[in-house]
C-alpha cells in the first residue's frame, strides 16, 4: 500500500480544499485569493507529473493502479466503494486537466482582474478541476456520475458567472437543463448496471458485459451516449454550447473547449468494454460523431462571434473525437489523442480570442476586429500556432491526431471518411475566416477602441499553450500514445484501407488547401463588411448556419412548445376542474352564507319584529292545540 | 276576570308595538316597562282568581327587576349619548352583516 | 268593576299616546297616566301592598329616572317620526293585531271557573300575608333580588363613571391661568358683571348697566345675546330710580 500511485486522492483534495478555503473565507481574502486558486491547481499539476513518471517507470501490465479510500455506501447488495482508478488513461486526463487547468488559472489572474468576485469565479474553477479529476479518476460509474454531476455545477455557476446579465443566467440555465437530459441518460445507464450486473465498478462491468444479452449492452451503450451528447454537446443535445461563451472566457477555454466537453469522448473510451461488444452503439457514436462534425463545422463558418465561432468549432472537434471513439479499438486511442491535442490547441486560441476581447473593450463581434496582428503581436503568433495546428498543418500536432481520426475513419467505412475530409475542408474555411477577419486585412475598429497587448500573466500562458500546440504531435512519435493506452483501451488491429495511408495524408492536404484559398478568396482579398449583411441578404446556407441550424427552432417545436402546451393544458384542468371544484363549492358557502347575511340589519328593530312575530306563531300554536 | 286579562294583553301588545316602532331608545325603554305592568296586571288577576297572594308577590318581585333594568339600562343609554350625541336605536348598528 | 270600566279606556289611551307621540317628555307623561292607573286597578284587585310599591317605585322612582334622562339627553329633542326600515311599520302592525287578537283569545279561554277572590287570603292583611310568603318560600329569591340591585347599582356606576385624564386644576392654577389669559389676550380676569345691577329687575335677561348708564354686554348670557332677548337698558328708568332715591339728581344732570 506504501505506494506512491495510492495517493491519487490528492489530486482531488488539492483543488477541492482550495475552493472550500476560498468559498468559506471572507473578504480579507480578496487581496490573494487567486494565488490560492492557482496554486492548488499548480500543486494538484506537480502532483500529476510526479504520479506520471512512477507510473511510466513501472512495467506496461502493472500501470493500472486502484485505490479504495472508503466504502462509500453499502446497501445490502449494493455496495459502492470511494474507489480511484489510476491508469495510463487517466494519468493523460490528469496531465491535461490540471496543466491546461494551471495555465488557465495563471491567465485568469490577469484577465479577471477587475472583476470584485475574482475570488469566487478561482472558487468556482477549483471546484471544476476537482470534480474533473474525480470524474476521470474514478473507479466507479456512480463516483464518476460524482464527478459529472459536480462539473455540471461548476459548468453551470461559471457560464452564469456574470449571472447581472440575464443572457448569462439563461445560458447557465440551458446548460444545465440540457445537461440534466443527457444526464437522466446516465442515470438509467448506471441503473441498468445495477440491475443486471449488480455493480458500478467500472472494472467488473467490463468483466461482466460478455454475460449480458445484446439488448441490454446495446441499451447500456444508447445510455450513455446520450450522456456523452449532453454533457459533450453532440447532436441532439448540442444547443447549449454556443450559449454558454456567456461565460467568461476562461472557462470556455478551459470547461467549454479543453476538458469538461470532453468528458462524453472520456465516458465512452472507459466504456470501451460496453461498446465493443455492441455494434449498434458503436454505430450510433459514429453517427453522433459525424453528424456533429458537419454541424458544428456549418455553425463555425457563419458565426461573427469569436467566440462562438470557436464553440462551434469546438463541436465540430468533439465529433471528430466522438467518431473516432465509435470506430472501435482503432479509434479509442486517436480519439484520446485528438482530444488531448485539441485540448492544447483549442484553449489557446480560446484565451487568444479572450485577449483579443481583452485588448477591444470586450468586443466579440469578428466584424470589428481587423488587422490585430500589428497591435497583439504575442497574441496573433501564438493564436497563428493553434490555427495551423487545428487546421492539420503538416507537423503540427492537429495535423496527426486529425490525419490518424480520417486514416481510420477511411478504414472503417468509405462515406465516413469522407464526411471527415468534408469536415477537414470546412474546419480549414472557417479557421482561416477567423483568422483573417481577426487579425489581418483592414482595420475594422469601433471608435475609440485602442487594442493593445495584454499583460505578461495573459501572454506566457498562451506562449506556452501555442507551444504545446505545435510539438503535441510527438506523443505519436513510435506510436506512444497508442502503445501506451493499448492496455486500457485494447489493442488495434490493422484496417485494411482503401488506398495507402500517405495518398490519403495528400488527399486531407489538398481539401485543407482548398478550405483555406477558398477562405482567402472570400475574405482576404475582398473586403470585410464592419456589420454583418442582414439575414435576407445571404444565403439559405448562411441563414441556417447563422440560426445554428435551427437547433434551438428543433428544441422548441419537438420538446419546449409541447411541454409548455401540456402544461398549460394541465394547469387549465387544475384551475377549472379542481380548483373550480373547490371554488365552486367555497362560493356556494359563501354565497349563501351572504344572503343569510343580509338578515342581519343590525337594526335591534328588525330582530324584535322578528321575535314578536315568532311568539305569535308559537301563540297561534298553542292556541290551535287547545282548541283541537 | 276576563277583561282585567284582556286590558293586560292589550296593553303588552301596544307596548311591542311601540318597541318596535319607536327610534328613540328612551321611548322605546318606557314601551318595556309598560309590557313588564302590563304582565303585572295579569298577574294580580290571576292573583285575585285563585285567592292566592303568589301573584301578587310576583308582580312584586318584577317590579324590583324592572328597577334594577331601568338603573342600567339608563346608564347604558347615557353612555351611548355621551359617545355618539344620539339616543336612536338605529344608530347602534355596527353589529350587521 | 266601576273603577276598570272607568280607568281602562284611559289606560288605552295613554298606552296609544306612548307609542304615538312625537315628543319623548309627551310619551313619559302617558306612561305615567298608565301606571297611576295601574296602581288604582291593583287597589281594587285587593293589592294594597302593590298599589303603594306601585306609585312609589314606578311612577316615584323609576318614572323620575326617565323623565331626570330625558332631560339630560335634551328635552326638546323631538324624533322624526319617518319609518327608515322598510315594512317595519307594517310589520310591527300586522303582527300586533295578531297577536293581540290571538292573545286576548287564548287569555279569554284560560279563564275557567269563578273567581275566588283574595279577601280570604287577606284576612290577617295585604302586608303580612305577602312578608310571610316573601320570608317563608320565597326567601331564596328575596335575597337574590338584593344581589341583583346590588349588581344593578354597580353596573350604573361603572357606566356612568367617567375616567379623569388629566389632574384637577388647583385653585392656585386656575388664578395663575386667568392672570396669564390676561397678560396674552387682555381677557378680563375676574368675574363676569352679574346681570340687573343699577336695574329695575334682577331677571337675567336684564342687563347690567354701567356708570355711565350705557349696557354691560357680557352681563348677559351669551344665548340671550344670540337670541336677541336682551330686555333694553332703558335710560329713563333708571334715571327714575335715581330720582326717587336722591330728588333732584337726575333730572338736575338732564338739563
Amino acid at each position: 500500500m506504501n505506494d506512491v500511485l495510492d495517493t491519487a486522492w490528492v489530486l482531488v483534495a488539492l483543488p477541492l480544499a482550495g475552493a472550500l478555503l476560498l468559498l468559506t473565507w471572507g473578504k480579507e481574502s480578496d487581496r490573494f485569493g487567486h494565488w490560492i486558486g492557482t496554486a492548488a491547481s499548480a500543486a494538484s499539476f506537480v502532483w500529476g507529473v510526479v504520479l506520471f513518471v512512477a507510473l511510466a517507470g513501472r512495467d506496461a501490465g502493472d500501470r493500472s493502479v486502484t485505490t479504495n479510500l472508503f466504502t462509500w455506501f453499502d446497501a445490502g447488495r449494493v455496495r459502492v466503494d470511494m474507489a480511484l482508478t489510476y491508469d495510463q488513461l487517466s494519468a493523460l486526463f490528469v496531465l491535461l486537466i490540471t496543466g491546461v487547468g494551471t495555465l488557465i488559472h495563471v491567465y485568469s489572474i490577469g484577465y479577471m482582474a477587475d472583476d470584485p468576485r475574482r475570488r469566487r469565479f478561482f472558487a468556482f474553477l477549483n471546484l471544476f478541476v476537482a470534480s474533473m479529476l474525480t470524474l476521470v479518476l474514478a473507479a466507479d460509474y456512480l463516483v464518476l456520475f460524482l464527478g459529472w454531476e459536480g462539473v455540471g455545477l461548476a459548468s453551470y455557476l461559471l457560464i452564469g458567472f456574470w449571472q447581472h446579465k440575464p443572457s448569462a443566467a439563461a445560458a447557465a440555465q440551458k446548460a444545465f437543463v440540457m445537461n440534466r437530459v443527457g444526464d437522466l441518460g446516465m442515470v438509467i445507464a448506471i441503473a441498468l448496471m445495477l440491475a443486471h450486473l449488480g455493480t458500478t465498478d467500472i472494472d467488473r462491468v467490463a468483466t461482466g458485459v460478455p454475460a449480458l444479452s445484446q439488448g441490454v449492452v446495446t441499451a447500456l451503450g444508447l445510455l450513455l451516449l446520450l450522456g456523452a451528447c449532453g454533457k459533450s454537446a453532440q447532436v441532439p443535445l448540442q444547443a447549449w454550447l454556443l450559449d454558454a461563451m456567456e461565460g467568461p472566457t476562461p472557462v470556455s477555454a478551459l470547461i467549454h473547449a479543453a476538458t469538461m466537453v470532453t468528458a462524453g469522448v472520456y465516458l465512452i473510451v472507459r466504456s470501451s468494454a460496453i461498446f465493443d461488444a455492441s455494434e449498434t452503439a458503436r454505430l450510433a457514436v459514429v453517427a453522433v460523431g459525424l453528424v456533429t462534425l458537419l454541424v458544428g463545422a456549418a455553425i463555425g463558418c457563419a458565426k461573427d462571434d469569436i467566440k462562438k465561432a470557436l464553440a462551434g468549432s469546438t463541436m465540430s472537434q468533439i465529433g471528430y473525437m466522438t467518431l473516432a471513439a465509435g470506430l472501435g479499438p482503432a479509434g479509442y486511442a486517436f480519439a484520446i489523442f485528438h482530444l488531448v491535442t485539441h485540448g492544447f490547441f483549442k484553449a489557446n486560441m480560446f484565451l487568444g480570442a479572450g485577449s483579443v476581447m481583452h485588448g477591444t473593450g470586450d468586443d466579440v463581434d469578428m466584424r470589428h476586429y481587423g488587422a490585430l496582428r500589428t497591435a497583439m503581436p504575442i497574441t496573433f503568433f501564438t493564436f497563428a500556432a493553434g490555427y495551423l495546428a487545428i487546421i492539420g498543418f503538416p507537423g503540427l500536432s492537429g495535423f496527426w491526431s486529425k490525419d490518424k481520426i480520417i486514416e481510420t475513419a477511411f478504414g472503417f467505412n468509405v462515406w465516413v471518411g469522407l464526411g471527415t475530409l468534408l469536415g477537414a475542408g470546412v474546419t480549414a474555411f472557417y479557421m482561416t475566416r477567423l483568422m483573417v477577419m481577426t487579425f489581418l486585412g483592414r482595420k475594422r475598429w469601433r471608435d475609440g477602441v485602442h487594442p493593445h497587448e495584454s499583460p505578461a500573466v495573459m501572454t506566457v500562458p498562451l506562449v506556452v499553450l501555442a507551444a504545446l500546440s505545435v510539438l503535441g504531435g510527438v506523443m505519436l512519435l513510435g506510436h506512444w500514445i497508442t502503445d501506451w493506452l493499448a492496455p486500457v483501451v485494447g489493442e488495434a488491429h490493422h484496417e485494411e484501407l482503401p488506398v495507402p495511408a500517405i495518398v490519403l495524408t495528400l488527399l486531407v492536404l489538398v481539401v485543407v488547401v482548398a478550405g483555406v484559398a477558398l477562405a482567402w478568396a472570400t475574405y482576404g482579398r475582398r473586403e470585410v463588411a464592419a456589420d454583418a449583411p442582414a439575414d435576407r441578404e445571404v444565403g439559405w446556407w448562411t441563414r441556417a448556419a447563422r440560426h445554428e441550424l435551427y437547433g434551438n427552432a428543433v428544441n422548441d417545436a419537438l420538446v419546449v412548445r409541447p411541454t409548455g402546451q401540456l402544461v398549460r393544458g394541465v394547469t387549465a384542468f387544475d384551475r377549472q376542474v379542481v380548483a373550480g371544484a373547490v371554488g365552486g363549492l367555497a362560493g356556494l358557502f359563501r354565497d349563501a352564507s351572504q344572503g343569510l347575511g343580509r338578515l342581519q340589519t343590525g337594526f335591534v328593530r328588525s330582530y324584535a319584529l322578528v321575535l314578536f312575530a315568532g311568539a305569535a306563531a308559537l301563540a297561534a300554536a298553542l292556541l290551535a292545540v287547545t282548541i283541537a | 276576570m276576563t277583561e282585567y286579562l284582556g286590558l293586560s294583553m292589550l296593553l303588552f301588545t301596544i307596548g311591542a308595538a311601540g318597541v318596535l316602532v319607536r327610534r328613540n331608545a328612551i321611548v322605546v325603554f318606557m314601551c318595556v316597562e309598560l309590557m313588564l305592568n302590563a304582565a303585572n296586571l295579569a298577574l294580580v288577576s290571576f292573583s285575585r282568581q285563585h285567592g292566592e297572594l303568589d301573584g301578587q308577590l310576583a308582580a312584586f318581585f318584577v317590579m324590583v327587576v324592572a328597577a334594577a333594568e331601568v338603573v342600567v339600562g339608563l346608564a347604558i343609554i347615557v353612555s351611548i349619548y355621551r359617545t355618539r350625541r344620539s339616543t336612536s336605536v338605529d344608530d347602534a348598528s355596527l353589529l350587521k352583516a | 268593576m266601576t273603577a276598570f270600566w272607568v280607568l281602562a279606556p284611559f289606560m288605552v289611551l295613554a298606552a296609544l299616546g306612548l307609542v304615538l307621540a312625537r315628543k319623548a317628555v309627551h310619551a313619559a307623561l302617558c306612561l305615567a297616566v298608565v301606571m297611576i292607573s295601574l296602581a288604582v286597578l291593583y287597589a281594587a284587585q285587593g293589592a294594597p301592598f302593590l298599589f303603594a310599591v306601585q306609585i312609589v317605585v314606578y311612577t316615584g322612582a323609576i318614572m323620575m329616572l326617565f323623565l331626570f334622562v330625558l332631560m339630560l339627553v335634551g328635552v326638546e329633542t323631538a324624533e322624526s317620526l319617518t319609518e327608515t326600515i322598510p315594512g317595519q311599520r307594517l310589520g310591527a302592525v300586522v303582527v300586533a293585531l295578531v297577536f293581540g287578537a290571538l292573545g286576548v283569545v287564548g287569555v279569554a279561554q284560560s279563564v275557567t271557573g269563578a273567581v275566588v277572590g283574595v279577601e280570604q287570603a287577606n284576612e290577617g292583611g295585604n302586608v303580612e300575608g305577602l312578608a310571610a310568603l316573601m320570608f317563608g318560600p320565597y326567601v331564596l329569591a328575596f335575597e337574590a333580588t338584593a344581589a341583583l340591585l346590588i349588581t344593578a347599582v354597580l353596573g350604573a356606576m361603572v357606566l356612568a363613571h367617567r375616567e379623569r385624564l388629566a389632574a384637577r386644576l388647583t385653585q392656585r392654577e386656575v388664578a395663575e391661568g386667568r392672570l396669564q389669559d390676561y397678560a396674552r389676550h387682555g381677557t378680563h380676569p375676574g368675574q363676569l358683571p352679574t346681570p340687573g345691577v343699577f336695574a329695575r329687575h334682577n331677571a337675567v335677561d336684564t342687563p347690567a348697566l354701567l356708570p355711565d348708564g350705557s349696557v354691560a354686554d357680557a352681563s348677559v348670557p351669551a344665548p340671550l345675546r344670540a337670541r336677541d332677548q336682551v330686555r333694553p337698558g332703558d335710560r329713563a328708568e333708571v334715571d327714575a330710580v335715581a330720582r326717587e332715591l336722591e330728588p333732584g339728581t337726575g333730572e338736575g344732570r338732564d338739563r
